[in-house]
């Protein structure tokens, strides 16, 4: 995907508040689902250190740009470089980039087969090639940090949902990646297990962890987010600081959104 | 009835029918697994040879495949799979390619069972496998194929006791097992109807276990989701 098209890489194009010392850039990336135009051309910086939050109404495009990013998603125009390395295409070059790009999932996606720990050792093990013994001690303070250590020989299947994120946000911290994306992570919790998630997201961010979060939790945005990304019709349609968002947002969209998530 | 029984040697017919089934299970699992990784592969030339394969083999007559493998690379091909010169070895080569054409054949029934046992994973696994930086051959070994052969436990224990009962089709190159000696003692004696029960009570034996063993262990290893 080295063919930039030339209209769309103008430096001009970008965002104007681009960090100095960029971890992420996405630079005019486009791509359709048949007719769908579900990325129209998307250019965004993100930080070292900085949080971004990507909210949106549903389709607008950000759980696939947030899936882009480790290439979960082809894109068909367009460049996604991470930490100064353009995405590769496909073998195992792509697969040493994705263990520095930490994802979890809206679903979880715990290897239902294997145990809390397997779970947490398996990435250490065979892509970092750690000794066993290095990887369960390594193991053992991750999931003490997120708070499952006592489930640590059970299997996913037997922990709520809210302890399955949390073990899933450890088994990505396992990979001790440059940047972590966050697809909806707690879209599929139960109301009183949002927290326990958040709060570990939120610890993460102060510990000054590269983060895209695609998620609707506006209190999580406030507390956490150095920028709000606000897509609608697979566009970014404005950012801004959660402060400047939330009070004074300019576009019409962002406005509409807005008024319909806050005023129930 | 008791003296045909003495005067046939049955339990050696139906050990040489353990026997081809059990190698031409083990040839079956083998080949089938190579062919379900190959029609999961994302290289297209991979899963069109795959799918090719099991195309091809699972619409052959099992009876064809094996008087085939006798007649063509045997008989014309001259290719032995014994030592020419040893006593037994037209009976060898008999009973060797009959399980070289078992294994062949249900190999395409293996790799279709396994297939369905993929279905079962969910496509986040695999994202998520890939995610943390397996390859995909590291994503097949560690995520995919253990969930995908415990969901197909259940197809495979089937094909498993069809491959059981398939073996009596090694008969038509002449390999002594129980269903040619059943023709035999048919042929010979009186009692055809009590010889035929006898026979067929000696397969239920040997693939009954086989089903309850196979179904225990899928309940056994389900992956709860």
């Amino acid at each position: 995907m080295d063919d930039v098209n030339p209209d769309t890489a103008a430096p001009s194009d970008r965002t104007p508040d681009t960090p100095r010392d960029p971890m992420v850039v996405i630079d005019g990336v486009n791509k359709h689902f048949g007719d769908l135009h579900v990325l129209r051309d998307i250019n965004l910086t993100v930080g070292k250190g900085e949080v971004v939050v990507v909210l949106g109404p549903s389709g607008s495009g950000k759980s696939t740009l947030c899936r882009a990013i480790n290439r979960l998603e082809t894109i068909e125009s367009g460049t996604i470089s991470i930490d100064g390395k353009a995405l590769p295409e496909e073998g195992k070059p792509l697969a040493q980039l994705r263990a520095d790009v930490g994802m979890v999932f809206q679903s979880f996606n715990l290897f239902a087969h294997k145990t809390i720990r397997d779970n947490v050792t398996l990435g250490p093990i065979k892509v970092r090639k750690k000794s066993k013994s290095d990887a369960d001690q390594q193991a053992t303070d991750l999931l003490k940090r997120v708070g499952v250590e006592a489930q640590a020989d059970k299997y996913p299947a037997q922990l709520s949902g809210g302890q399955q994120q949390r073990v899933a946000i450890a088994r990505s911290l396992a990979m001790g990646p440059k940047v972590m994306l966050f697809d909806e992570p707690t879209s599929a919790l139960d109301p009183e297990m949002v927290n326990e998630v958040l709060d570990v997201m939120v610890g993460l961010a102060k510990e000054g962890m590269t983060m895209i979060v695609v998620t609707h939790e506006m209190g999580f945005a406030r507390k956490a987010a150095d920028r709000v990304v606000f897509m609608a019709d697979g566009q970014i349609v404005e950012t801004g600081t959660p402060q400047e968002f939330f009070t004074h947002p300019k576009s019409d969209r962002a406005k509409d959104f807005l008024g319909k998530i806050l005023t129930h | 009835m008791l003296d045909i029984l003495e005067k046939y040697d049955i339990l050696g017919a139906f050990w040489m029918t353990i026997r081809l089934a059990f190698f031409s299970a083990i040839g079956a699992l083998v080949i089938g697994t190579v062919l379900a990784v190959m029609r999961v592969s994302p290289v297209a030339i991979l899963r069109r040879l795959g799918a090719f394969y099991v195309n091809t083999v699972r619409n052959t007559p099992l009876t064809l495949l094996i008087f085939f493998s006798i007649a063509g690379p045997y008989y014309i091909l001259q290719i032995s799979l014994t030592d020419k010169n040893s006593p037994t070895a037209l009976v060898d080569n008999g009973i060797r390619w009959a399980i070289v054409a078992l294994a062949v054949y249900h190999a395409a029934f293996v790799c279709e069972a396994l297939r369905s046992g993929v279905n079962t994973v969910p496509l986040g696994q695999a994202e998520a496998a890939r995610s943390i930086g397996l390859t995909f051959g590291q994503s097949l070994r560690e995520v995919i194929l253990p969930q995908a052969f415990r969901g197909a436990v259940a197809p495979l224990g089937s094909v498993l006791i069809a491959l059981t009962k398939n073996t009596t089709v090694a008969s038509v190159i002449g390999v002594a097992e129980a269903s040619l000696l059943m023709s035999e003692i048919i042929e010979n004696e009186t009692a055809s109807v009590t010889v035929f029960l006898v026979f067929a009570l000696g397969f239920v034996v040997l693939t009954l276990p086989v089903g309850v063993f196979f179904t225990s262990l899928s309940r056994r290893l389900a992956v709860k989701r």
